[in-house]
């Protein structure tokens, strides 16, 4: 199916199923521990074996001897696979650094070596008798320091408009500051984990992985076998936030160990490995200028960003937001991307907008200051419905005004006294602060299969994943109300290579494009089903497990009773995303209380009122987005992987270390989904929420805390030492 | 994690004789610090003795008015139990201020004063630690250090004794009962059980190999407030950045007739100086300037100075009334 012109009323506009707040059909199984996550699977494949990974001591350098004799040795150890008996790798289209290292080393804890056991005790105490000699070379690992030499990054020319260095200079109000974010890492439950079997040349990798095509196509180019040898499986899912958009040293280690041991190899990465094993959000120093004329009209609006990454990297696009968020007529965003040598920096939730949020909306509320307005009014001011960039091209629906408002009405916004630390309930001084959310509506083709059994049953079949998300329940949703079948009488099955290709759970886009791609193939189910009864002439209806056409009604389980209807298609998309912005936007509001003695910071309340398109499901869109305004709450006051400059890695390296928010962290969380359907985005109207609820909190709790205190943090985390010489004296 | 053997004691005299005995024997009591330590090799002993199922897990009151606390009591029913409640609240709610409900109802007493430190580079075999491997250097220093120790560390060593329980027993006084390989006991007192790192910061207690700590006595109780005040990132499940264990009595022209106070998170032991405590009517900067007055901070850590006496301010508020 094409959309290529906005959709006109279609049968999920019945709202029979979709858009009702659904319990997640999978929730069962999680919460009685019986879905199968990648380790688990003890049944899929006989005489599993265990592999342990070493990772690299050094941050850079190379491997000058390697001794496995004792690890081979050890008991229950089956092989030992490192660089030198791994045959010749390639590297896949999505990793920057390989995934087995050596001789040359790229960044610290990169895998060097597996061992093979019979348990993984035997495996993990094999692997501790590996001796490697490195020779260390000197590399870089201080962002500030290596900020002068960073280049413009390729395919990330800078955008100007106008004449943003004249306009600045000339504005009557300017604001020039400097923030910084911290790298972060995903953090999520589920380690990456892989078991992989050979059967001839043909490989099944059982893993963790929101992108399952990018997937097999990573791992045929870094094994060299063609992508038909290849199976990924990975119907469940502990969490990604971007840290499983990649195939990882679990899967190929997994893989190369199932080789050379001749039987199936499961891999996890451990705790203390993943954080620089794998990829993580680089830190970014970020320069924004703001002018604007005395009524608060911006007129020049600059962001620039810097970012480092491995050679060969991508920086973290930080300014992206900015060139779509505000008016102004003079602009300017550049990237700048410096080559680090600590682990790969990649995508986690929200990339970009996330940590440029994070600078962005705290510049916003202190321009607002300058100008003495309120930040709500001095944003909706310069609010725009059109790409600032590119004059006359419209945005296909930009409710972030309303947002704010709704917000400000909700939270009781009028109560805030604009004076910092001028609000105080005996030893706790109280702020609160505002921010908006904005992340892009990203629309990319996706495909699924649909089956109707002679008992009606309605099977979706497609490569999506679902990462905890809720997408199972949304596909569930999309296909009852589609068919016109109700719930129970739908099964979803995902994450197999072998179902047609998705879009894969990543950057927001999951939802709207695998429930229009299951709406593709729903709809040319319904024409086989017409056929198959008969009904030639007229559009017939599908409700309540029947389909009628003029006057007559059949069961929709006729249409099988010969045998199996199967349909496959995909959405694919004209260019009504280049014609239209489609982004999605939000209002976060929050309240912290700041001790007045220790400086620890709490919140106290939180809000978010989102336009983001038809919510499929209000339940599971209201735990996407409670759950990023969690992860925007540690972003803001704690997650910080601490670089050791000198040895170039992330210290932190566990959950002890690098610190999430926990439940005590987090008070009463409000999400409020404004009414909005958007015809451009797809047939389901739809957009996303995963990425949205994260954007903008960090600056709500960064303004909050100024409204407190009266302290401006630029650089996250805010923690309590950087507020505590500015607290009041204390008797 | 290496392969060892197992055993459990069959009495405290019979457990400490074995771990003597046994080259490479550890005690093993809730686990919750030993065997993450196992699994990432940083102990690594050849055979663990259960002192589980000694009889070691009750709280008795003393002869003198005081409570004998068993080495195997959990932390759970340690904080809870009434007579702590009432009498020891510093003890109470130091507690429960430490790791999460679930760690806390296996971790025991003995475990929890003999925990290791939380540097993150003890934590990481591949980086030089003193600590963990005596003359390999030390990679806080001049590496990250937030967390970490500002008074009472060495050239050697900057790392803290990360309990929070042991802040509140030191304050209070508490005496550390062990029995010795030979089958004789004796009583540390708790600012004795611990030492300072010097030039050897593997050497953290003043225990002798085998030697098995039976139970921790307080003093009869000595009345006040007894406060406990962690200061940390985040609201539970982390470590102590700076934490004020104090005893106050109200009254006397400062509002402050007498008080005691230990700090945690800023040294390599709970961190009491007793002297400091006679200017306790002078308010929290007298008394943290005493405490603290050889602080050597790193660059990262500094904060803490400022936070032990703005912390132990507020206590001190909350103690008056
Ligand atoms: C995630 C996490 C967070 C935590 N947070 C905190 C916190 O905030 N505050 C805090 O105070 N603690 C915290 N802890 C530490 C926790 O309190 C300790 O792990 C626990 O108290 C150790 O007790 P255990 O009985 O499990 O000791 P074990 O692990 O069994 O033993 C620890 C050590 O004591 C020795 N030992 C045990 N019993 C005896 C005995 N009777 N005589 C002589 N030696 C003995 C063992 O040989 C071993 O060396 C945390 C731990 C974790 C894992
Ligand atoms: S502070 Fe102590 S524990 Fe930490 S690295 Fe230095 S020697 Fe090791």
């Amino acid at each position: 199916m094409k959309f290529d012109t906005p959709a006109a009323t279609n049968p999920i506009d019945q709202l029979k199923v979709v858009g009702k707040a659904t319990d997640r059909i999978d929730g069962p199984l999680k919460t009685t521990g019986t879905a199968p996550y990648a380790y688990e699977r003890h049944d899929v494949v006989a005489n599993q074996a265990y592999g342990f990974i070493v990772g690299s001591a050094i941050a850079k350098g190379r491997i000058s001897r390697m001794d496995v004799a004792a690890a081979k040795a050890a008991p229950g150890v089956i092989a030992v696979v490192t660089a030198e008996n791994a045959g010749t790798l390639g590297k896949g289209k999505w990793n920057t650094a390989v995934l087995l290292g050596g001789p040359e080393i790229q960044h610290y804890h990169q895998a060097v070596a597996l061992v093979v056991a019979e348990t993984f005790e035997q495996a993990r105490d094999a692997a501790s008798l590996i001796r490697v000699d490195y020779q260390a070379e000197a590399g870089a690992y201080d962002l500030a320091a290596a900020r002068d030499g960073a280049a413009v990054a390729k395919g990330e020319p800078d955008s100007t408009v106008g004449d943003f260095t004249g306009a600045y200079a000339a504005a009557p109000v300017q604001l020039d500051a400097t923030y910084t974010t911290p790298d972060q890492g995903h953090a999520m439950m589920e380690p990456h984990a892989t078991i992989a079997a050979w059967n001839g040349d043909k490989l099944t990798l059982w893993t963790a992985n929101q992108m399952i095509n990018w997937g097999v196509k990573d791992v045929s180019q870094t094994l060299n076998i063609p992508v038909e040898n290849i199976r990924l499986i990975s119907p469940y899912i502990g969490g990604g936030f971007g840290g499983k958009l990649f195939v990882r040293s679990d899967a190929l280690m997994a893989a190369l160990g199932a080789k050379v041991a001749g039987r199936p190899v499961k891999v996890a990465l451990t705790r203390p490995l993943m954080f620089n094993n794998t990829t993580h959000r680089p830190a970014t120093i970020q320069r924004i200028r703001i002018g604007a004329t005395r009524e608060g009209r911006i007129t020049a609006i600059g962001h620039e960003s810097w970012s480092g990454d491995l050679p060969g990297g991508k920086p973290e696009t930080a300014v992206q937001q900015t060139r779509l968020l505000y008016a102004g007529a003079n602009r300017l965003t550049a990237m700048r991307l410096a080559v680090l040598d600590l682990p790969e920096g990649n995508a986690m939730r929200a990339p970009g907008e996330a940590p440029g949020l994070m600078a962005l909306e705290i510049a916003m509320d202190e321009m607002a200051e300058k100008l003495g307005m309120d930040p709500i009014q001095f944003r909706i001011l310069n609010d725009t419905q059109e790409d600032p960039e590119k004059p006359g091209r419209p945005y296909s629906q930009r409710q972030l005004a309303e947002c704010l408002r709704q917000g400000a009405e909700r939270f009781g916004w009028a109560k805030r006294n604009p004076k910092p630390a001028s609000m105080r309930e005996g030893r706790w001084l109280v702020g609160m602060g505002v921010a908006a959310g904005f992340r892009n509506n990203l629309v990319t083709k996706s495909a699924a299969r649909v089956r109707l059994d002679g008992q009606g049953m309605v099977t979706v079949e497609t490569d999506m994943t679902d990462i905890g998300t809720g997408t199972y329940t949304i596909i569930a949703q999309t296909a009852a109300e589609t068919m016109g079948v109700p719930l129970d009488k739908v099964a979803v099955r995902l994450g197999d290579s072998s179902f047609p290709v998705s879009c894969g759970s990543g950057g927001q886009w999951g939802a709207n494009n695998s429930t229009a791609g299951v709406y593709a193939a729903c709809m040319k189910l319904r024409q086989a089903v017409a056929r198959k009864l008969g009904f030639n002439a007229a559009e017939p209806q599908f409700a309540d497990g029947h389909v009628s056409s003029g006057g007559h009604t059949m069961p929709l389980a006729q249409a099988a009773k010969d045998g199996e209807l199967v349909a496959e298609d995909l959405i694919e998309y004209g260019d009504l995303d280049k014609k239209y912005q489609q982004s999605t936007f939000a209002g976060h509001f929050v309240e912290v209380v700041v001790d007045s003695a220790t400086g620890e910071i709490r919140l106290r309340r939180m809000l978010a009122v989102c336009a983001a398109g038809r919510i499929l499901n209000p339940k599971s869109a209201r735990s996407q987005v409670i759950g990023a305004m969690t992860m925007g709450a540690g972003a803001a006051l704690m997650e910080e992987l601490a670089v050791d400059k000198r040895r170039g890695f992330f210290v932190n390296h566990d959950l002890a270390g690098y610190e999430v928010p926990v439940h005590a962290d987090i008070p009463h969380q409000e999400v409020v989904f404004l009414d909005e359907v958007d015809p451009i985005s797809s047939p389901m109207k739809a957009k996303g929420v995963g990425e949205l609820g994260i954007c903008g909190v960090g600056a709500a709790v960064a303004n909050a805390v100024y409204n407190a205190i009266g302290v401006r943090v630029r650089d996250y985390p805010i923690t309590l030492d950087k507020v505590l010489d500015h607290l009041p004296e204390m008797t | 994690m290496k392969p060892f053997t197992y055993e459990r004691a069959t009495s405290p005299a019979d457990a400490a004789a074995k771990a003597a005995s046994i080259p490479g024997a550890r005690f093993i009591a809730g686990g919750t610090n030993l065997l993450d330590l196992m699994k990432l090799q940083i102990e690594t002993p050849a055979h663990l003795i259960d002192v589980n199922g000694l009889g070691l897990d009750k709280i008795e009151e003393t002869p003198d008015g005081g409570l004998r606390i068993g080495a195997l009591v959990r932390n759970t029913d340690l904080a809870a139990d009434i007579r702590v409640r009432r009498h020891y609240g510093v003890l109470s709610r130091a507690l429960v201020a430490g790791a999460s409900g679930q760690l806390r109802n296996v971790a025991t007493t003995a475990g929890n004063l003999l925990q290791r430190t939380r540097c993150p580079y003890f934590y990481d075999p591949n980086q030089p630690c003193n600590k963990r491997q005596p003359g390999s250097g030390c990679s806080a220093i001049g590496g990250i250090s937030r967390q970490l120790g500002v008074v009472g560390t060495s050239e050697a060593c900057i790392a803290t004794h990360p309990s929070d329980m042991a802040v509140a027993m030191r304050v209070l006084d508490a005496m550390v009962e062990t029995v010795r390989p030979g089958g004789a006991t004796r009583a540390i007192p708790i600012a004795d059980l611990h030492r300072l790192p010097g030039d050897t910061p593997h050497v953290e207690t003043t225990l002798e190999q085998g030697e098995l700590i039976t139970a921790v006595t307080l003093p009869k109780p000595v009345g006040g407030v007894q406060l406990y005040h962690k200061v940390r990132d985040r609201a539970s499940y982390a470590f102590a950045l700076v934490s004020v264990a104090a005893i106050v009595q109200p009254g006397g022209t400062n509002g402050i007739a007498w008080g005691r106070v230990a700090l945690g998170g800023v040294a390599p032991k709970p961190w009491r100086v007793e002297a400091a405590e006679a200017h306790m009517k002078q308010g929290a900067k007298a008394v943290t300037a005493g405490l603290l007055a050889d602080a050597r901070p790193t660059a990262d850590n500094r904060f803490k100075i400022k936070l032990a006496e703005r912390t132990l301010a507020a206590v001190l508020t909350e103690a008056r009334g």
